[in-house]
């Protein structure tokens, strides 16, 4: 492996734990710029938990993580947020601010983290809201939003910024099989139109492999398999060979 | 609870951190804004309610014994003193403890849960400046405002209930109301309560930001912010108080 300069994501043997469970254990792997990777696994094997190891929001016992070339491991705050600024993330559930309108959501990080006037910001703002069909409710608070309306917006606040990399935790739970198939699409017209690096921890294989060009299978803490869906079906792993083929 | 040693270490050094970061850009402006507001409407009527009725009560208690030893007439005094030295800002505080207090924390620790606050964190928000600092901020503000409103409606209590005894004119409770009210009797008390505000805020917002059991915390955060912030004010008021002797011994009673 190389040292992750060259990628848009790298993780060499990074472990974690919390208290005496260990959740991920020498975890190695690349991600190219504009791949989407997939990442697999039973509950509770460390997916989200890799997921906030990248965005800094939890921090390795061991190993190092670069993203777009730069190592964020022995990184202060102030750098992480730098960092943090080439990300965006999806929560799995959405974790919008109640308080706030939908567009109210989207336009903080926008007041926040850039110098765009007022009307930049609305012009932002709606053409994100129009990309995941949200446009005509940006008045309305998160409790007035259905469960894939509040995904669509989540996916919408983590796109505000035009990040080069999107992290999605779970964006297809709870949601029907159209609704699914619908975020999934945002994520390829993502990729299409800006090139990005998305990494999606998901439980829906069907639609893992309708986007994934890749994919990372975790058991028990291990990345027990990272390839193409041909070359995880042909894994030694059986854990990796049943999740894969369940889709 | 982790033990009371290190509860107050770290609750210590989350109001120093919080003090740090007041100081630092940007302000947060809209949020302090917002959460006065939110302060304000949440405690104003209660605080009020809660001053009208003690003010009436304080007068029936004191009236029998003041007339008694024929001192009627010092009944409006009493009841000035009472309210501006101590129940005012003491009683406001417990209340808001109570009322905003644990919102605070019950706010803070769902956001926990729901991961909004790592929602903020993932935009590069600093979470801790932008929720807790403003926080803080509103409630030492809000303190002395809320505290005059309890002593004003406290005051007005008191009279409605001398008057219907004694039929005694708004004026003449008024005058003597503040006859013997000297500046520091009025200053230092309400100034104080900034100190609560502080505590209030800083309490609250600790059990609501450090939470990390999900949906269980939420009510333990609300809980362990309404019982520490009520247990600091009590403790701090007696160490303010002597110290408030200390620097104005004209105020003394």
């Amino acid at each position: 492996m190389s040292n992750g300069s060259s990628a848009a994501v790298a993780f060499e043997r990074v472990s974690k734990a919390f208290g005496p469970k260990q959740v991920l254990r020498d975890v190695s792997f690349e991600v190219r710029k504009g791949e989407i990777i997939c990442i697999l696994g039973r509950s509770g094997t460390g997916k989200s938990v890799t997921l906030k190891l990248l965005i800094a929001l939890l921090k390795p016992d061991q190993g190092k993580i670069w993203v777009d070339r730069e190592e964020i491991t022995p990184m202060k705050e102030v750098q992480l947020s730098r960092v943090r600024r080439k990300m965006g993330f999806l929560f799995q559930d959405a974790a919008l601010f109640d308080s706030l309108t939908l567009y109210e959501n989207l336009a903080l990080p926008l007041q926040r983290l850039t110098i765009k006037s007022k009307d930049e910001i609305d012009a932002t703002v709606d053409t994100v809201l129009q990309e995941v069909g949200l446009r005509t409710d940006k008045r309305k608070k998160p409790s007035e939003l259905s469960g894939g309306m509040r995904k669509r917006a989540g996916l919408a606040r983590a796109l505000v910024l035009a990040p080069k990399i999107l992290l999605a935790d779970e964006p297809s739970s709870g949601l029907d099989r159209i609704t699914a198939s619908e975020i999934d699409d945002l994520f390829l017209r993502q990729r299409a139109a800006d090139n990005t690096t998305i990494l999606i921890v998901t439980h829906d294989v069907h639609g893992a492999r309708k986007v994934g060009d890749r994919f990372a299978v975790f058991d028990k803490g291990d990345l027990v398999a990272f390839g193409t869906a041909a070359e995880v079906e042909r894994s030694e792993n059986e854990t990796a060979r049943r999740l894969i083929s369940e889709g | 609870m982790t033990n009371p040693i290190e509860l107050v270490g770290k609750v210590n050094l989350f109001g120093f951190r919080t003090v740090v970061d007041a100081a630092r850009k940007p302000f947060e402006v809209n949020q302090i804004l917002r959460q006065i507001t939110e302060i304000g409407t949440k405690s104003l009527l209660l605080v009020i309610a809660s001053g009208f009725a003690l003010g009436m009560v304080l007068t029936l208690h004191t009236r029998g014994t003041l007339v008694t030893f024929g001192a009627a007439a010092l009944i409006p005094t009493v009841q000035s003193l009472g309210f501006f030295v101590e129940i005012g800002p003491l009683v406001a505080a417990l209340l808001v403890a109570g009322r905003v207090g644990s919102g605070i924390g019950a706010v803070l620790a769902n956001m926990r849960a729901t991961e909004q606050i790592d929602g903020i964190e993932s935009l590069s928000i600093d979470s801790f400046k932008f929720l807790v600092v403003p926080r803080v901020i509103a409630c030492v503000v809000s303190m002395p405002l809320l505290t005059l409103f309890m002593d004003f409606a406290g005051l007005l209590g008191g009279f409605i209930s001398e008057h219907a005894s004694s039929g005694i004119s708004f004026s003449l409770f008024l005058s003597r109301a503040f006859m013997d009210l000297d500046w520091s009797n009025f200053i230092a008390p309400t100034a104080k309560t900034t100190v609560f505000g502080f505590i209030i805020g800083t309490v609250s917002s600790y059990f609501g930001y450090t939470t990390n059991d999900g949906a269980q915390g939420v009510g333990r955060a609300a809980t362990n912010s309404v019982v520490v912030s009520s247990l600091l004010i009590i403790l701090v008021d007696v160490i303010l108080v002597k110290c408030i002797f200390f620097l104005f011994p004209e105020s003394a009673l």
